[in-house]
């Protein structure tokens, strides 16, 4: 079966147009989607995406559509048409499209560097977050005058909705990237540099952050969870950030302290309130009100934070922290005193 | 021949007096190639040495499509475990690097070693062993690589090997140095093969082809290879600076002793850049060329098209840091990137522009080769456009190293670069082999390759504004990206099959195809006024050229050239803007020094990965192979003494009407 | 393309040699159990009888960089920089010297970790696992030049304390006796 080269374009455009259409009604919403922006700056940046994506589609449209005159016609055609003066009307229209495609150009050019005006201003009163990346996890260290209000935290943070949080960055190895999609595009961290970059959350909820920046073996492995909350809900968290650990309430969980503090985790982690000063790894003072665990690889429940202490090497191949060797009743034991740390 | 009649006969066609049938055979005899082992590695032909490359870099295509293949497997459902992370980002890098400098660019460069002295007229291409010696460096740091990557030591940061993942601290071992190192390879072998390219256009062309009458293919390779030129050395450097940091410990990218882990960005940026766009020129200029063989005429705007050609490789300098956007670079200075990355559109708009006009004022002619053509239309328009979205620094920062760039650079990279490689490779597949490839199996191939090309990147664009970051070897369920990655997997198996399946119609047509005459596209071009394949001196009869489609300007009527030598490997050298002749330069014998040197280069550059001595020792062989190469040869002393004073050697016996003394450029055929 | 067979042939042949001969080097072994050398650890030259030979446990990681940088971290993270320097000493004996107190070979460097040593040397048994401290073994051997250059580790990314492992030259070790304190 001959085709002509329009009915050839056609079969061919259909699939993709099926596809294009498949993945577009897939729903935009999503934790870690830019499409589905719940701050002001993510908000704009969405808008400059459709602005983009509307008038891609129409010039995208305008081009097929040329192209499918053309291929019409000369296919009708006997032979082909070299009169100098078409020519030089064609050279017409395509100095026009050109000036036209220069004028589309410079309006995205305008409105990427409005939208990025508005995107990248200095907040009044944000609140200070320090954020520094590791192989392969974040920490969070927040702002405060009050040296014993600066909390240390790992892979999650708390931040009021509808206040500015300014994050200042660097990274302890290797350059990574923090990533919240809802809420805000992307800057790297990198050592020797310190970046500074602003977001705001304006509906509560839980967004999930992903490094972009390939930084090694679990690079895949590496996200955190920005929860969004009202002021009261987050004086209140971040109060029970700033105390210490709470001490445990049994003899499992006393036992547990026990091990905790004579076998290796001490070399790494840090529980406040304790003689575990580790600052290597995630400080675990408040692990237990923490969503997740393995910088967001797991939720963090009684059987996922077995089975990471136990062996993590399972879980994320190449991580910091070595196999424990524990079992058990000794496995139990630690994991009752950490789900205590609330 | 006019080019509204289908093409039945050649220019070549006309029935050869007898003293041109004896000049062929003296030819033949004079530019004979050698054969056997020795033969083989003394090969100094710009079709052997073009079909080479071409024929090597289509075999790292296989193995990157491998590589692709494996992680698209891998990827297909969340929390795979088919490949672990090590095992993965040993074959993301791989995929990465060898498509980018084992396939695209020396299969562009092979096109053009191969083409671009047939396409100007010329009997070789300019500086043979160089290019010999390019083809060798490449074959043996491509055989490096994947020598590595089966020891366990494949570089594994990602084919831009950012430090200070790439450096001595966080990356144990030598992988990051065999990286490095093929860089080294494939850079000297690019440099070396632009030099020939730039030389070749410039001063070999055939009378008559003034500059406004050069192919556009032809105009293509001239740009990239000063492409080449400028950007390769930046990248040459950065993985000098990176190997010195690894090997000696010097302070480049060592923030705390005053380096800086951006300046590796930029130095590589720089030349990455540019990369890209080296890939992507020549595919304009095969477009360039197939079009008017399929529309039988012309290309509309020959002048805007050449000026968009040398403005895309100058603009394409000035674009890199639009990879830097999410580094916290000054917005100001972003934003010139910006503007230059936008304005990138508009050369490559005007070539669009320009090609639709051929088609809308020509009359069609569908093959297989413009189906790829058409293909191109479609996907390098939505690459191109996605490259627009990505220019704005703001809505860089929500989809940069995301699914929606991986989408992005792969839509103008196969569809740029990879479609309009297929329609070049069944448009000239006649020409150097002599048969024809099946249509109909090629109509599928198209057919398979848009389809499962679509599939697969398409949904990638929504993969990474739901949020998907790249260079992961997993990835969570529940996150929405389950069914995109599946899609994208089935898409990726429908590409392989429709590339076996290219193999599968290569191997047949090789072996059975239907033979091919000299020209059975009726294309313009000079390439088609010579036998399928050529033979080993090109064209016998080198006839002025009158047009830029010389075979489509009466061409049979055109003087032709006398005075240049068949009993020496003669060629006539012309001036740079006219293409009037100038002198006639001796062009070199077959000689082994070019893979000696090679071997050496190769020990030299292999060696300094262990210990910086390698540099010192492995310069002695280096330089002996070169002082073998350059040794001037008595024979070739009195042939060139004896060409400048009109006498011939005892070599050649021929005084028939082309054994004559000066060059005549007018002269009847 | 009649030779197609057998250049095919000889690519397989040289991958699978390739593969089974793969580098040490550059395995990275994430989940490993090395031996635990509990018991047979000897120190001194002297025995008692005839001279026996030598059972002496290799270490597991001689051949492997990934093994070495990673000996590397932990050597700052568990603080040996603390009472060692960075190979220097200070008020823990050098370590990238000739001299060993208690034995250079890697089983010893592993009972010194383990078990600790008079005089200020605390042991780690428990504290951090048996990869960690082969890991750390590796690299303290490297300190003094003992392990092959293209395993060794090359500059810090960070503050240069000292020239970088590949560059140390080899040093003999040599059996020093413990000073009185």
């Amino acid at each position: 079966m001959k085709l002509w080269g329009k009915q050839k374009l056609w079969r061919n455009a259909l699939p993709v147009i099926c596809a294009a259409m498949l993945t577009l009604y897939s729903s935009c919403a999503g934790r870690q989607s830019a499409l589905d922006p719940a701050g002001p700056q993510s908000l704009r940046l969405s808008r400059m995406w459709w602005l983009m994506f509307w008038v891609c589609t129409v010039v995208f449209i305008l081009v097929m559509a040329a192209l499918c005159e053309a291929l019409r016609r000369a296919r009708s055609r006997a032979r082909p048409e070299v009169e100098p003066i078409a020519e030089r009307k064609i050279t017409k229209v395509i100095a026009g499209a050109l000036g036209i495609s220069a004028v589309i150009l410079f309006i995205l050019m305008i409105a990427d560097f409005m939208t990025g005006r508005a995107v990248y201003s200095q907040p009044q009163n944000a609140l200070q977050i320090k954020v520094y990346g590791r192989q392969w996890w974040w920490e969070f260290q927040y702002g405060d005058p009050q040296p014993s209000r600066r909390v240390t935290t790992a892979n999650e943070i708390h931040i009021p909705v509808g206040r500015p949080v300014m994050l200042q960055m660097t990274a302890r190895d290797v350059i990574h990237s923090l990533w919240v999609p809802n809420l805000h595009g992307k800057t790297d961290l990198m050592p020797g540099y310190q970046t500074t970059m602003w977001l705001q959350a304006d509906r509560p909820g839980t967004y999930r952050g992903q490094c972009a920046e390939y930084c090694g073996h679990q690079h895949a492995h590496m996200a955190f969870l920005v929860v969004a909350e009202s002021n009261e809900q987050f004086n209140a968290w971040f109060e029970n950030q700033c105390r210490a650990a709470h001490s445990p309430i049994d003899a499992s969980q006393q036992r547990g302290q026990q091990l905790f503090m004579t076998r290796g985790c001490v070399m790494c982690h840090q529980i406040r309130g304790t003689n575990a000063g580790g600052r290597l790894a995630p400080d675990l003072t408040h692990l237990a009100s923490r969503q997740t665990i393995a910088a967001g690889t797991l939720q963090n429940n009684h059987d996922n934070l077995g089975n990471w202490i136990a062996d993590s090497q399972h879980v994320k191949p190449g991580n910091r922290m070595p196999p424990s060797g524990l079992n058990g009743e000794d496995l139990q034991a630690i994991v009752s005193y950490l789900e205590n740390l609330k | 021949m006019t080019p509204g009649e289908d093409a039945v006969k050649s220019p070549t066609d006309f029935s050869d007096s007898v003293d041109v049938q004896r000049e062929r055979r003296q030819l033949a005899e004079t530019w004979r190639e050698p054969t056997g082992l020795v033969g083989w590695f003394s090969c100094v032909h710009h079709t052997t040495i073009g079909r080479r490359f071409i024929i090597t870099a289509f075999v790292f295509f296989l193995l990157g499509g491998i590589e692709a293949v494996l992680m698209r497997l891998q990827l297909a459902r969340p929390e795979n475990r088919l490949l672990g992370p090590d095992l993965y980002n040993q074959i993301f890098t791989m995929h990465g690097s060898t498509m980018m400098f084992l396939f695209a660019v020396p299969m562009m460069l092979g096109l053009g070693i191969y083409l671009v002295p047939l396409m100007v007229g010329a009997r070789n291409i300019a500086f043979p062993r160089l290019i010999a010696f390019g083809y060798y460096l490449y074959l043996f740091g491509g055989i490096f690589l994947y020598f590595m990557f089966l020891l366990n030591s494949g570089p594994d940061n990602g084919w831009f090997s950012y430090v200070p993942l790439a450096g001595p601290q966080y990356a144990p071992g030598k992988r990051a140095d065999v990286w490095a190192q093929l860089i080294t390879f494939t850079e000297v072998s690019s440099l070396v093969v632009a030099v020939g390219l730039i030389v070749t256009v410039f001063k070999l062309r055939r009378p008559g082809m003034s500059i406004n009458r050069i192919p556009l293919f032809v105009w293509a390779e001239l740009v990239i290879s000063f492409m080449i030129i400028f950007a390769m050395p930046t990248v040459a450097l950065a993985s000098t600076c990176l190997i010195l940091d690894r090997l000696i410990g010097t302070h480049f990218f060592n923030p705390a002793e005053g380096g800086d882990v951006l300046l590796w960005q930029h130095l590589f940026w720089f030349f990455g850049h540019p990369e890209v766009y080296i890939i992507f020129i020549p595919a304009t200029g095969i477009i360039s060329a197939i079009l008017p063989t399929f529309c039988r005429r012309k290309i509309f705007g020959y002048t805007l098209l050449v000026l968009s050609l040398v403005a895309t490789g100058f603009i394409g300098f000035g674009l890199w840091v639009h990879h830097m956007f999410a580094t916290g670079l000054p917005k100001v200075a972003q934003s010139f990137f910006t503007a230059a990355s936008m304005m990138i559109a508009l050369p490559t708009g005007a070539q669009i522009f320009c090609w639709l006009a051929t088609l809308w004022r020509g009359k069609l002619v569908v093959k297989t080769p413009l189906l790829f053509v058409l293909g191109f239309f479609f996907n390098f328009l939505i690459g191109g456009l996605t490259g627009v979205m990505l220019a704005s620094v703001t809505l860089n920062q929500q989809v940069h190293d995301t699914f929606f760039v991986v989408a992005h650079f792969h839509y103008v990279l196969i569809g740029g670069s990879v479609f309009p490689l297929f329609g070049g490779l069944y448009y000239w597949f006649p020409k150097i082999t002599g048969r024809m490839l099946s249509e109909r199996t090629g109509r599928w191939v198209f057919g398979l390759m848009m389809i499962g090309f679509n599939l697969t990147f398409f949904p990638m664009h929504q993969l990474g504004l739901k949020g998907m970051p790249r260079r992961v070897y997993t990835y969570l369920p529940g996150l929405g990206w389950e069914g995109l990655n599946l899609l994208a997997t089935v898409g990726g198996s429908i590409m392989a099959v429709s590339v076996l399946l290219f193999i599968v119609n290569a191997f047949q047509s090789l072996r059975a195809g239907e033979a091919a005459n000299d020209n059975p596209w009726g294309a313009g071009s000079l390439e088609w006024a010579t036998a399928a394949p050529p033979p080993v001196y090109n064209f016998a009869r080198l006839s002025v050229v009158a047009g830029h489609d010389p075979l489509w300007d009466e061409f049979e009527k055109q003087p032709v050239v006398t005075g240049v030598r068949s009993d020496l490997r003669e060629v006539l050298v012309t001036t740079v803007l006219d293409a009037a002749p100038d002198h006639k330069y001796l062009m070199p014998d077959p000689s082994m020094w070019p893979f000696l040197t090679a071997v050496a280069t190769t020990g030299l550059f292999v060696g300094s990965i262990f210990t910086p001595w390698a540099v010192v020792i492995g310069a002695v062989p280096v330089t002996i192979t070169m002082i073998g190469w350059f040794w001037p040869k008595r024979r070739e002393q009195e042939e060139q003494a004896a060409a400048e004073h009109g006498h011939h050697s005892g070599a050649g016996k021929d005084e028939g009407p082309v054994g004559g003394e000066r060059p005549i450029w007018e002269g009847q055929a | 393309m009649r030779s197609l067979p057998r250049i095919t042939t000889a690519i397989t042949i040289i991958a699978s040699v390739s593969v089974w001969a793969a580098c040490e080097r550059e395995h990275r072994r994430f989940d490993d159990n090395p031996p635990s050398a509990a018991g047979n650890i000897r120190q001194s030259e002297l025995q008692p009888g005839s001279a026996q030979l030598e059972a002496s446990l290799p270490g597991p990681y001689e051949d492997n960089a990934y093994a070495v940088s990673e000996g590397k971290r932990l050597y700052g993270w568990f603080n040996c920089v603390g009472c060692h320097s960075h190979g220097g000493g200070n008020i823990g004996p050098p370590l990238m010297d000739d001299k060993w107190i208690y034995g250079s070979k890697p089983e010893n460097i592993y009972a010194t970790i383990l078990e600790g040593r008079p005089n200020g040397m605390p042991s780690f048994r428990g504290k951090i696992s048996d990869q960690q401290t082969w890991q750390i073994v590796a690299y303290v051997r490297s300190l003094s030049g003992q392990l092959s250059k293209d395993v060794s580790g090359g500059r810090d990314d960070g503050m240069n304390y000292k020239p970088s492992e590949q560059s140390t030259k080899k040093e003999q070790p040599k059996s020093k006796m413990a000073e009185q304190p």
